[in-house]
């Protein structure tokens, strides 16, 4: 059994600020990390792995600096990693990244079961999976919160609705987006450290894909634009309180019989 | 489908561009600038350079926008249940298309639906599309994209509105993809340009920041909408029809089978209640999120809190507002020590009344709440209920 797990390098804080006289990002103490989501799919592979003997292998898109999730990736019990790294990838939307990536999962060739996490941190998203199995026209599971079986033929999963919890059976191929806090994802290992730190990473570019045509990648496959980014505006007419001098127990009292709230 | 280009001739190397991006995406050559995969296009490049030799290049109008018309919105039937989100979806929808001059259609899948569909006629639908058939009694993605397609190609909506639930979440995207054009996940705010352009705003990169995204080149345009955002649908006089379609084999086959469905456990859900008393930070030890839960009590509405709170597992997550949790719009909110991160105040600020208290004069909760209170919840909390009590006491 094969299984390919999608991964994104994601930045190390949601915090983003916007300086407000100059309108531009502020990018100071923005690292990277691995997306958090992801680490729950590569847990959910490597179980998987020790229950079957499958081989786990993880792919990313991304500038070449994205090769240190990968790394990461093979110190927790990875043992193949793929990077999509081309200049023409950049400004991807959902549909661009997910036909990327589709695109290097053709590349990879063999695959029975394909693992993302349920989104990412900075898009929030959680739209490039399910728009991958599209792509490669194979079924998928979204908000995965139990493997129940594993086969051969395919794999009973129990998906988190929001009332219910549906148990599903998918054949392979298919496409499925793990819940977060359904296991707990292993650390890092020195000693996997040690025993991958020269394992190579493939690097597959634009003209390494099924489909070489630029127009279908990064801004110029992206359907959608970011016409403009703003701060959310705050106009609210208001009291202000301070209860060093009012008594706030007896105002909020008040307040609340005004509004017929008793 | 736009790209950005950099002038060769008209860049002198300045580094303004790399030390503006956000993303890290532009990097130095030996002669010239490039941009990686990192690029989001946000733009600050491109207002930020001294030489103007960022630009970008848009792509030639491909399609007809007069061939696309209609709004169509996805009405989410799971377990012999409407979504409540269906109703909001419908709000937003006529807004849009009284702005255009555009039919407002519904698509409702299922089995069974003869006395639901009529439902959507009341509140100003013009077309409701059915598709009634055993083998779409349950929900899996590539079954219900593909009635979607079957409709879309049959009436070629200008845009397709689904629900930021666990099933439009599922399913958008498999239809966007499957007719090439974009999907904006998550929008709060919609409007609509006199072109058909749909303007989609959202919380972008961690929710800090609003981006205005559109579909310029393609459609249909897909948009998820967040719940508990838009406005309900006005009732009115219906006017509209009922169409049934036909549920070929080809249509209601999928290669996934739903084995069970098991119910969860009704949890009382923060997104119903008339009333949330939220507990922030400022709540120092789990014993007191009591106090909390008493004012709740007191006013017959139901706490909730924020996300540190739940990582600490004092709560839930099924309680928890903000991005990662849940988007609330009750009555009546009143935050008890919540700074107000933005990934908090975007999930709440539309309720119809906030007071937040805070010892913090400065937090930024203050900027959003009807009547900011400056001071200690765990002096204001217990005579408040005491006060609430008092004259729930007296009435009886």
């Amino acid at each position: 059994m094969n299984i390919i797990v999608c991964i994104k390098q994601v930045p190390g804080t949601t915090q983003v600020e916007i300086d407000e006289e100059t309108g531009v990002l502020k990018r100071d103490g923005i690292s990277s990390k691995m997306n958090p989501y992801d680490l729950f799919a590569i847990e959910t592979a490597l179980k998987l792995k020790e229950q079957t003997g499958a081989r786990v292998t993880v792919l990313t898109m991304g500038p070449s600096q994205a090769e240190l999730i990968i790394k990461e990736a093979f110190m927790i019990g990875v043992d193949d990693g793929y990077i999509l790294s081309d200049k023409r990838f950049a400004g991807s939307d959902v549909l661009a990244t997910s036909y990327t990536l589709a695109g290097g999962i053709s590349k990879i060739g063999s695959y029975d079961l394909i693992i993302c996490g349920k989104q990412t941190t900075d898009g929030d998203t959680a739209q490039v999976g399910p728009a991958i199995a599209e792509h490669l026209n194979i079924p998928h599971v979204a908000w995965v919160s139990r493997i129940k079986e594993v086969n051969n033929q395919s794999i009973i999963v129990e998906q988190n609705m929001e009332y219910s919890f549906e148990v599903v059976r998918l054949p392979y191929p298919c496409l499925i987006t793990i819940e977060s806090n359904i296991c707990t994802p292993r650390l890092p290992s020195y000693l996997n450290m040690l025993k991958t730190k020269d394992r190579p990473i493939t690097n597959l570019s634009l003209m390494d894909l099924p489909d070489t045509s630029e127009s279908n990648y990064g801004l110029k496959g992206s359907p959608t634009q970011v016409e403009r980014i703003f701060k959310p505006e705050h106009n609210v007419e208001q009291v202000i309180i301070d209860c060093a001098d009012t008594d706030g127990s007896q105002y909020a009292y008040e307040l609340l019989k005004q509004w017929k709230f008793i | 489908m736009a790209s950005i280009n950099i002038d060769s001739e008209l860049c002198d190397l300045c580094g303004r561009c790399i030390s503006v991006c956000p993303f890290d995406a532009i990097e130095e050559m030996e002669t010239s600038i490039t941009i990686n995969a990192a690029c989001r296009m946000c733009r600050l490049c491109i207002r930020n350079c001294p030489q103007n030799a960022i630009k970008i290049e848009e792509k030639q109008q491909l399609i007809d926008k007069t061939d696309w018309q209609g709004i169509l919105v996805y009405a989410e039937y799971y377990e012999n249940k409407i979504h409540p989100i269906t109703f909001e979806l419908i709000g937003i929808g006529r807004e849009l298309a009284a702005k255009v001059d555009m039919p407002v259609y519904c698509l409702l899948i299922g089995h069974k639906l003869k006395n639901i569909s009529q439902k959507f006629l009341e509140y100003g639908v013009d077309t409701v599309f059915v598709y009634d058939n055993e083998r779409l009694k349950r929900f899996s993605a590539d079954l219900y994209a593909n009635v979607f397609e079957d409709l879309i190609k049959e009436i070629k909506p200008s845009v397709v509105l689904i629900g930021s639930t666990s099933i439009g979440r599922s399913l958008a995207p498999r239809i966007s993809t499957r007719f090439k054009t974009g999907l904006t996940a998550d929008c709060t705010r919609l409007k609509i340009k006199k072109n058909t352009d749909l303007i989609q705003i959202r919380p972008a990169f961690g929710g800090n920041i609003m981006a205005q995204i559109i579909t310029a080149h393609t459609r249909p345009q897909f948009a998820t909408v967040r719940y508990k955002v838009m406005n309900c649908a006005e009732k009115c006089e219906p006017h509209g029809n009922v169409i049934n379609r036909n549920t070929s084999r080809q249509i209601t086959t999928s290669s996934i089978d739903v084995l069970d469905i098991i119910p969860k456990e009704a949890a009382p859900s923060i997104t119903d209640a008339e009333v949330l008393i939220v507990a922030g930070q400022g709540v120092a030890k789990k014993e007191d999120l009591e106090l909390v839960k008493e004012l709740a009590n007191s006013l017959g509405g139901e706490y909730a809190v924020t996300r540190p709170l739940v990582e600490k597992g004092w709560a839930d997550y099924t309680r928890q507002i903000g991005l990662s949790g849940r988007t609330v719009k009750p009555k009546l909110i009143i935050t008890c020590g919540v700074s107000g991160a933005i990934q908090f105040t975007a999930c709440m600020n539309s309720s119809e009344k906030i007071i937040a208290i805070n010892k913090d004069k400065d937090a930024l909760i203050f900027k959003i709440a009807h009547c900011a209170m400056i001071g200690d919840l765990y002096e204001l909390l217990p005579p408040l209920v005491d006060k609430i009590k008092g004259i729930s006491n007296y009435e009886i």
